[in-house]
């Protein structure tokens, strides 16, 4: 291999796991505020994907379709709870969030299918589109067994992705689709060409990486999120509550997989199961980030994103069985480093 | 007097085994009132079922409102507080983001950084470790740091466990100090204690918990004078 080759490589390399980076950070925030190892994650990414691709074509796009059944389900299992509670008085908020805010966004990308508006709308309207998905899985899968073990939990996520995966084959349809790319510059960096669109990864990486960072230091909602993180009994005892820090978890790490999704889609043949291996590279990252570290998580995404890249160079056909190997060294390190990792959690 | 919080008959099982049972007990507005009783007596699980960490059967009172089915977080933002005996601190975040998330509950922001200044000039070693994570603070700071976040909240009425469990005798007798000194702001007080002698000295009133039952009750200062109490609790002074 000579330089040249090993600089592309690594260029390739940065650029993907700095998408894994996205979905990685997304990750560790819904595991450290919800205990759920969210696995759907990647299915997420992709149908953002598959959803700018049919906005594109001027179709409407399956995600919409999917929008609307988890907004009726999500209401009727929110209306249902607070009439048992007796807390029916709170029932127009919960309408408001569950069902007209979601539907209001598909009623948006319904029109913008009879229109013909720029990429910079079609983009806005993917990402509002797919993030409140997660939210709405939320309420009707993961809040009735919040209090469930972790293992409980990453049990039901498994099963919750095989679902999404049939859906996605239902909405979308088994043909993969690749969007233009979002720029057509390139430059010239030490004798090697970037493309524009690799320089867009690596900068919207960092861009969300930086906002989020700043979220979670300057403002009462992010402290919030990392006092629910640190100690649930504590933040209830704040008046925080665990439902509405999950709620604003999932709608932030729904935006990070929604934007990865973006930036993959030009670069990448995505398909409607493409999500998986996006998600699972990506939770290698979180686990080489020990699950709680932020930055510890991007780092190890971006260092996935290198390994694959070289590993695909020396043999394509077993680049996942490289990158996937990695597991076990990285988890009997973590196992030996940290004894008592699962009570922690457990509390 | 109306009653500011009151009990009646609260009963609190874990598993079918009943660690409270019917237990009454009030508490009137800028009093402070204190439980006693051995270890195991169920003080700190009443306060667990009176924030709602735990349920519980009989009527809770708060402010003219039953609250016994209400959330945690429903009760907080009426300003019903406690400091809990582990404190629950954000232990890798700092001082001072702990103090503001104290605040979380407050509808009205305009009033924290007043609210800040003053729990600063009250413990003054907060403010000179406001940066420092609150993990790497000692017990007295800790527990200064678990009280300075309750009043961020502008409590009604604080619940306090154990506030001086674990903590060397001058830190003890500070914290209880402090304790004293809130009545002047109005702040009504439920303290649990196992240093009896200490929270009999502070409180208006008390109540002796034994095996989940309330024994016995009166004023604190007769209380303190109780023959079978000095001889179980006070040490035989």
């Amino acid at each position: 291999m000579t330089s040249d080759i090993a600089a592309i490589l690594a260029i390739d390399g940065i650029a993907t796991g700095a998408i894994y980076a996205l979905v990685a950070i997304g990750t560790v925030l819904i595991f450290t505020v919800t205990r759920v190892v969210f696995i759907p994650f990647g299915d997420i990414a992709a149908f953002t994907a598959l959803t700018l691709a049919a906005l594109d074509a001027k179709r409407f796009p399956g995600t919409g379709a999917l929008v609307v059944v988890l907004a009726c389900l999500a209401t009727v299992i929110e209306v249902g709870s607070l009439a048992r509670s007796g807390e029916l008085r709170l029932a127009p908020r919960a309408l408001l969030f569950y069902l007209v805010l979601p539907l209001a966004v598909v009623g948006c990308a319904w029109l913008a299918t009879r229109m013909d508006p720029p990429l910079a709308v079609r983009l806005m309207l993917a990402l509002m589109l797919i993030t409140p998905i997660s939210p709405l899985l939320d309420r009707i899968v993961f809040r009735p067994i919040a209090d469930g073990t972790v293992l409980l939990l990453l049990t039901v996520s498994v099963a919750l992705h095989f679902a999404l995966v049939g859906l996605g084959l239902l909405f979308f349809g088994p043909e993969g689709v690749r969007t233009e790319p979002l720029t057509s510059l390139s430059m010239e960096f030490a004798g090697v060409l970037i493309s524009g669109q690799t320089m867009l990864i690596v900068i919207a990486a960092l861009v969300f990486s930086g906002l989020l960072y700043l979220f979670f230091d300057f403002t009462l909602v992010g402290k919030s999120l990392r006092a629910t993180a640190v100690n649930r009994t504590g933040s209830r005892l704040m008046g925080i509550r665990p439902a509405r820090a999950g709620t604003i978890a999932y709608l932030l790490g729904s935006l990070m997989a929604g934007v990865s999704g973006i930036l993959i889609a030009p670069v990448n043949t995505v398909f409607y199961d493409s999500g998986f291996l996006i998600g699972l590279k990506a939770f290698v990252g979180a686990i080489v980030g020990g699950m709680t570290s932020y930055p510890g998580a991007a780092i190890g995404a971006v260092g996935v994103g290198i390994l694959e890249s070289f590993a695909s160079f020396e043999s394509s056909a077993l680049k996942d069985v490289i990158v996937f190997s990695l597991l076990i060294p990285i988890l009997i390190w973590r196992s030996l480093a940290s004894l008592h990792s699962e009570e922690e959690i457990e509390e | 007097m109306s009653s500011m919080f009151s009990l009646s008959d609260v009963t609190v099982c874990y598993d079918n085994v009943e660690a409270v049972r019917n237990v009454s007990l009030s508490v009137e507005e800028g009093q402070i009132v204190t439980v006693i009783g051995p270890n195991g007596a169920g003080k700190t699980t009443l306060l667990m079922a009176a924030i709602g960490l735990l349920s519980s059967k009989g009527r809770m009172v708060f402010q003219g409102s039953e609250i016994g089915r209400m959330s945690v977080e429903d009760r907080v933002e009426r300003r019903l507080c406690l400091v809990p005996e582990k404190r629950e601190l954000f232990s890798d975040m700092s001082v001072a983001d702990n103090l503001l998330l104290g605040s979380y509950s407050l509808r009205d922001r305009s009033g924290v950084q007043k609210t800040l200044d003053e729990v600063y000039d009250r413990f003054p070693r907060l403010r000179e470790r406001q940066r420092q994570a609150a993990g790497t603070l000692s017990g007295g700071e800790r527990q200064m740091l678990a009280l300075g976040r309750a009043l961020m909240a502008k409590p009604k009425l604080l619940m306090l466990d154990e506030p001086s469990l674990g903590l060397a005798p001058l830190i003890v007798r500070e914290i209880f100090r402090t304790i004293a000194s809130l009545r002047d702001l109005g702040v009504s007080i439920l303290l649990v204690e196992q240093n009896a002698r200490a929270a009999l000295e502070t409180a208006d009133y008390g109540y002796v918990l034994e095996t989940g039952e309330i024994v016995q009750s009166g004023p604190a200062k007769d209380l303190i004078h109780d023959p079978r109490l000095i001889t179980a609790y006070l040490g035989g002074h």
